[in-house]
């Protein structure tokens, strides 16, 4: 029990975090229109793309003889590229096509 | 100093995902919105490269493995980029699926080097300490192993989604699945729960990756192929949440903000597009639309005969009506005769005719899916009619041209208390003088089930592919 107060205590900035950015994600996009539907979730797929900066830490923190960290932290950044990336591209795609009629 | 920049750079990365979101769910600066997320993200991950730094054993480190790094960044970028701009507008869901998939990936790989650093550090510590280690690392360890079930969970489900979309892989279920799965499911969680209390056992781990990705597979297999954007956009939010893991694993504030934010928002998207089909997420997910209720709707519906209706007859029907309302669906899509359609309209309008598109919110596969594919082929806004706006026009229209739409016009939405659609808003088609529809075949829809509108007696029925028919139609009315 001790342990978990603890825990709260110490992380409650990141708690604070949490919780606030659930609102915040919410709030945002409440008043989405259903034609936005696919281009927001490209975008926010795009987003969440943010898990490449774990994996660049991951590779730059790996020793020079630590192959299998090597190896899996290349993939993960790589994997983590195209979801930024391929994410962002596609979401202008299709961002593209609506502006040109506006 | 560098620690300060990285901070800032973070700070602008948070922000701009959050005015980006804001600025994506509003049509006229979405665009923008998109842009200026995409400039937060390269902030942050080129502060990341250059100002990240660590202390271990008293000293500072800056991130090494840079050529690693560039390499692994350079292709995913060129791979990225080219992928995304080849990609056809009708196969945009599936590549938004695959990215998903390479982002959860990405978190469960993060959570299994993690992981193999985490327990070389316990190995090395004496056994005289080893209990109060462990209780130090427990909430690390439950931060790995949560990023890695739900990356993985993403992953799978993401890779299975892109194969339905595109057709390689097929709906499957048995009996007793959804039982299986909890089962999984429960195993993983149990094993992840045992692994926090016993982090040595490091085989466990792996047995967890299996799990979850056996439940990912397993969990989005019974789905029908049009609840896929449903899907897709809950396994969107579940990556999100992943790489909030990874913000807590590493106290990386951009990564949690980021994550958590799409993972609200993703949520949130995901009852939207629930709402849209007037179904509730547990439905879409337990309800294997399609699947098992096939039997029951199809009965009731296979009855009767369809009429048809030939171009010529088609064309002449269109080119002396007042006003034609276009009701487009996924057969147009798959048909790629957005432009043709177009085309049609065009030729339609010289005529005197009035044209204007009927669009419902969940018709293709994605929710707005018609709306990008129309505005591609220069279609004007403002003949683009929602739901309700075009449910209001129906009455006065003389023709309503189906094109490979299916279940968001059939009647037994409104109808049939027994029908899986039951409930789902539809276009009033039939309140038209005329309706014309063209399938390539009398197959139902992606719901499986019969739709009685073909068989009514206002309804013809026009063979074919769409884009073959359209390029037919219009060649017929220019020469009438």
């Amino acid at each position: 029990m001790n342990q978990v107060l603890n825990f709260i205590t110490s992380k409650q900035e990141i708690i604070y975090t949490v919780i606030l950015m659930i609102f915040v994600g919410i709030e945002i996009i409440e008043k989405v229109p259903s034609v936005l539907h696919t281009p927001l979730m490209s975008g926010a797929n795009a987003i969440h793309g943010v898990v490449i900066i774990g994996a660049i830490i991951v590779m730059g923190k790996a020793e020079q003889d630590n192959y299998l960290a090597l190896a899996l932290g290349f993939i993960a950044v790589l994997l983590g590229t195209l979801n930024v990336v391929g994410g962002f591209v596609v979401t202008d795609r299709m961002l593209e096509m609506f502006k040109k009629k506006k | 100093m560098n620690q300060h920049l990285l901070t800032i750079c973070y700070l602008i990365g948070s922000i701009t995902f959050i005015l980006g979101l804001k600025m994506l769910s509003n049509p006229a600066s979405a665009r923008k919105g998109n842009l200026l997320a995409a400039g937060g993200m390269s902030i942050a991950i080129f502060g990341t490269i250059f100002l990240f730094s660590y202390d271990e054993n008293g000293t500072t480190h800056y991130l090494g493995n840079y050529i690693w790094i560039f390499a692994a960044l350079i292709i995913g970028a060129i791979v990225g980029t080219l992928a995304a701009k080849k990609v056809q507008m009708t196969a945009m869901p599936e590549m938004v699926s695959l990215f998903n998939g390479m982002g959860g990936a990405c978190a469960a790989l993060i959570s299994i080097v993690e992981f193999n650093h985490l327990s070389k550090e316990l190995d090395a510590t004496p056994p005289a300490e080893i209990i109060q280690k462990i209780q130090e690392v427990q909430p690390t360890v439950l931060i790995i192993v949560l990023g890695l079930i739900i990356g993985s969970v993403s992953f799978a489900g993401s890779m299975i989604a892109w194969g339905k979309l595109n057709g390689k892989v097929k709906d499957f279920s048995f009996t007793g699945q959804n039982i299986l799965n909890m089962v999984v499911l429960a195993a993983a969680l149990g094993l992840a729960v045992y692994m926090i209390f016993n982090p040595q056992q490091h085989m466990l781990l792996y047995a967890i990756l299996g799990l979850s990705l056996f439940y990912g597979i397993f969990f989005v297999m019974p789905i029908g192929g049009a609840d896929m954007p449903v899907v897709i956009s809950l396994l969107n939010s579940f990556t999100g949440v992943a790489a909030a893991c990874g913000g807590f694993l590493y106290d990386n504030k951009v990564m949690l903000t980021g994550g958590i934010l799409v993972g609200a928002a993703g949520t949130l998207l995901t009852i939207l597009m629930c709402k849209a089909m007037n179904r509730s997420l547990k439905n879409v997910l337990i309800g294997s639309f399609g699947g098992n209720k096939k039997g029951v709707a199809g009965v009731a519906g296979a009855q009767g005969e369809h009429k048809e209706i030939s171009l010529s007859d088609a064309a002449m029907v269109m080119s002396y009506a007042n006003k034609v309302l276009i009701v487009p669906g996924y057969g147009l899509a798959v048909a790629q005769a957005q432009h043709t359609c177009h085309e049609l309209e065009k030729i339609l309008t010289e005529k005197g005719v009035e044209v204007k598109y009927a669009i419902h919110p969940v018709a293709g596969r994605m929710p707005g899916h018609m709306n990008v594919l129309l505005a591609e082929a220069d279609v004007s806004y403002d003949i683009l009619m929602e739901m309700e706006q075009a449910n209001d026009e129906f009455p006065t229209t003389d023709v309503v041209l189906i094109l490979g739409a299916n279940d968001v016009v059939n009647p037994a939405a409104k109808s049939d208390p027994a029908s899986p659609i039951y409930g789902m808003p539809i276009l009033d088609v039939e309140q038209a003088k005329t309706v014309i529809v063209n399938k390539r075949s009398m197959k139902p829809g992606y719901a499986g089930i019969e739709n009685d509108l073909f068989f009514r007696p206002k309804t013809s029925m026009l063979f074919g592919d769409a884009k073959k028919v359209l390029q037919d139609l219009c060649t017929e009315i220019k020469n009438a």
